[in-house]
């Protein structure tokens, strides 16, 4: 098995008539994600990928056309919001958010609003999901990362590439990799997904990849002290990190003292989390489990 | 984006705030002139984006315009924190009966605003929270409600504050409040807000921090940046869209997402290297964009050695090799050159540098370790 997505997902993309957009749906598709609507406001009735995948002007049209049941997100942060606001509107149960940039007084109206509609918002500023061998749901490159029972959460993107292609070379594969995303307010937290992974009955391992700024690792290893039956590896990005400043990912900032490195690492140790010093031992790591 | 006093007050005064009359000046000889027309006793403050302007003899009373003059000749003169003074505040002094705290930042691990307020004014609110936590009054404010009425009440008894005094408290809490929503805030602070001997609330300090991401929807504000606080190069950087941090080290560092980025500075100081920078070039990095990153690192003399990290997804490894391929013919970088590349269409890319002299590594430690040694001037 794997958690949030797998073969029956099936997806819609907003803004896939973009660059990006459509770059990343021939991606999906030729991984074998189920692909079935496409959303851009102005360009309904049209089709893209070969007249394979239908364009609808509203996210409703789409659900309603497709039974869409999952949406991911490629357009600009000025509109990213509303595309989140119009997806939970429409009823659709996972939203998958890649921009990067919202404003933060945004992202909380957002995940207000998300919490009483009930749809789970993954990201934003995430590489979105990789369930290996099933569906990819963002643009995670599919080909480096093969089937497994390793379970994958992390607050990077490329980092995540790095430690799935680590893990990838001595052959250890992963049920679900979810990037939940850098920015200080998002849609599924560290704790969110590690529940999921110690349900997930195919999940035997789960790595975690964490860093700088903020408390949401503090509160997983918490969770992996208190409830957690399967073994977790760790890694922290930012030891070499200056405090005040932020780090490329807008919540990558250790601000006042807190969210430091050390601080993440020494927490998760407490819960028996092996954590790596580099991305590469990761793997390694696991394989020793 | 950090705004100064003068700049934070005049929006909250926008907003119903009442603030001392007063002015900006660049020169002594406008100072006398703002203080000349105020009349009576004034304040000439640094406007620098440091904090403890007061302790660092930035901020100055002064009893007639001569003395304002004299004043503001030798503030403007001063360097505080390494920052050189621009400008000063000449403000009407107030006559203080009490001091209060008010703030609103986001409360990140609550996905709210929170307004905190204490009767510990004029003081830094970290160290109130370090020393009396229980004198910070917080409020959560509902990003979809917004702020009520009975929540400033709850702060206003929080803090003991005379009941005479809760109906323009409450105002200004409201401003204060409206002032960090319009303008997109993620922190917005009165310290500290007067209670004059006359009986009038009067916010006398004011600092502002607006989300760089929002500055999109306030051109007015984004105008207000003030580019002394920030390196040459990291300005340079942001016009490019590329987020660059300068270290002390000598190894350049280039790499797609921030927290390999990161990684990837740890990873050189792991295997005893020092990082001279944090460069992430971002998603969808165009080849005019990593030409600018190249640029920018390579300005910095300090560099020995450039370590390139790019694991393709969004970034394609072949527009990343002709970005590579631009600078160095532009830049033409004497410094021996580390180029990882892995991902999508990373081998395309990675036949592109080949062509281009460049030291080839397959793993972060690998490249990491080369680096380290072309910095030392070792093996290559």
């Amino acid at each position: 098995m794997s958690i949030l997505i797998d073969e029956n997902t099936r997806l819609l993309v907003q803004g896939i008539t973009g660059r990006e957009g459509l770059f990343h749906t021939t991606q999906m598709v030729e991984y074998g994600t189920k692909v079935v609507a496409g959303v851009t406001p102005g360009k309904g009735g049209q089709w893209v990928l070969d007249d394979r995948i239908p364009v609808f002007d509203t996210v409703k049209a789409a659900v309603e056309a497709t039974g869409a049941n999952a949406s991911v997100i490629f357009v600009p942060a000025r509109f990213a919001p509303d595309a989140i606001f119009e997806a939970a509107d429409a009823g659709v149960e996972l939203i998958v958010c890649i921009t990067e940039g919202i404003p933060v007084q945004d992202m909380m109206k957002v995940r207000a609003y998300l919490d009483q509609k009930g749809s789970r918002l993954v990201g934003p500023n995430c590489p979105g999901l990789l369930s290996p061998g099933k569906a990819k749901v963002g643009i995670i490159p599919g080909d480096i990362a093969i089937p497994g029972n390793v379970g994958v959460v992390s607050r990077s993107g490329t980092l995540t590439y790095e430690v799935l292609y680590a893990m990838k070379q001595l052959g250890i594969g992963a049920t679900t990799t979810v990037g939940i995303g850098g920015d200080p307010i998002n849609g599924t937290s560290f704790l969110d997904v590690l529940k999921m992974f110690e349900e997930d009955p195919d999940t035997e391992k789960v790595v975690l990849i964490g860093e700088i700024g903020g408390t949401d690792e503090q509160k997983a290893a918490q969770y992996i002290a208190d409830h957690m039956t399967k073994p977790v590896v760790g890694f922290i990005a930012g030891r070499t990190a200056p405090p005040g400043k932020r780090m490329g990912h807008a919540g990558a900032i250790i601000q006042g003292g807190e969210g430091t490195a050390a601080e993440k690492i020494e927490a998760l140790e407490k819960a028996g989390v092996k954590v790596a010093k580099h991305p590469e031992e990761i793997a390694v790591l696991l394989k020793e489990l | 984006m950090k705004l100064h006093e003068y700049q934070s007050k005049q929006i909250f005064a926008k907003y119903g705030v009442p603030i001392p009359k007063g002015r900006v000046a660049t020169t002594a000889a406008e100072a006398r002139q703002i203080a000349e027309e105020l009349g009576g006793r004034v304040v000439v403050k640094a406007q620098v984006l440091v904090g403890g302007r007061g302790k660092a003899g930035g901020i100055k009373l002064a009893n007639s315009p001569e003395e304002a003059e004299e004043l503001a000749t030798q503030i403007l003169s001063m360097e505080l924190k390494g920052l050189p003074v621009r400008k000063v505040l000449v403000d009407e002094a107030a006559n203080i009966a009490s001091e209060i705290y008010l703030g609103i930042t986001n409360d990140r691990a609550a996905r709210k605003p929170v307004m905190m307020a204490s009767s510990e004014g004029g003081v830094e609110i970290e160290e109130v929270a370090r020393k009396t936590p229980e004198k910070i009054i917080k409020i959560h404010i509902d990003p979809l409600l917004g702020l009520r009425d009975y929540q400033t009440r709850d702060l206003a008894l929080g803090i003991d504050l005379p009941k005479e005094y809760w109906r323009d408290f409450s105002k200004v809490c409201f401003g204060l409040w409206e002032a960090y929503k319009n303008s997109d805030g993620t922190l917005a602070e009165i310290n500290p807000l007067v209670i004059t001997e006359e009986g009038k609330i009067l916010a006398v300090d004011g600092k502002m921090i607006v989300d760089d991401n929002a500055l999109f929807r306030h051109p007015d504000i984004a105008e207000m940046r003030d580019l002394d606080v920030e390196a040459p190069e990291e300005v340079e950087a942001r016009k490019y869209g590329l987020s660059y941090i300068k270290l002390d080290g000598d190894i350049g560092c280039m790499v797609n997402g921030a927290g390999l980025a990161m990684t990837t500075m740890d990873v050189i100081k792991l295997y005893g290297g020092e990082p001279a920078n944090f460069l992430d070039i971002g998603g969808g990095a165009s080849a005019e964009k990593v030409a600018a990153a190249f640029r920018i690192i390579l300005s910095e003399p300090n560099v020995k050695a450039v370590l390139i990290n790019i694991f393709g997804g969004i970034t394609r490894g072949d527009e990343v090799a002709r970005g590579i391929l631009a600078a160095m013919e532009e830049v033409k970088p004497k410094v021996p050159m580390v180029a990882r590349l892995v991902g999508t269409n990373a081998e395309e890319g990675r036949k592109m540098l080949a062509k281009a002299n460049m030291i080839t590594a397959e793993t972060l430690v690998e490249a990491a370790q080369k680096a380290v040694a072309a910095a030392k001037g070792g093996v290559q």
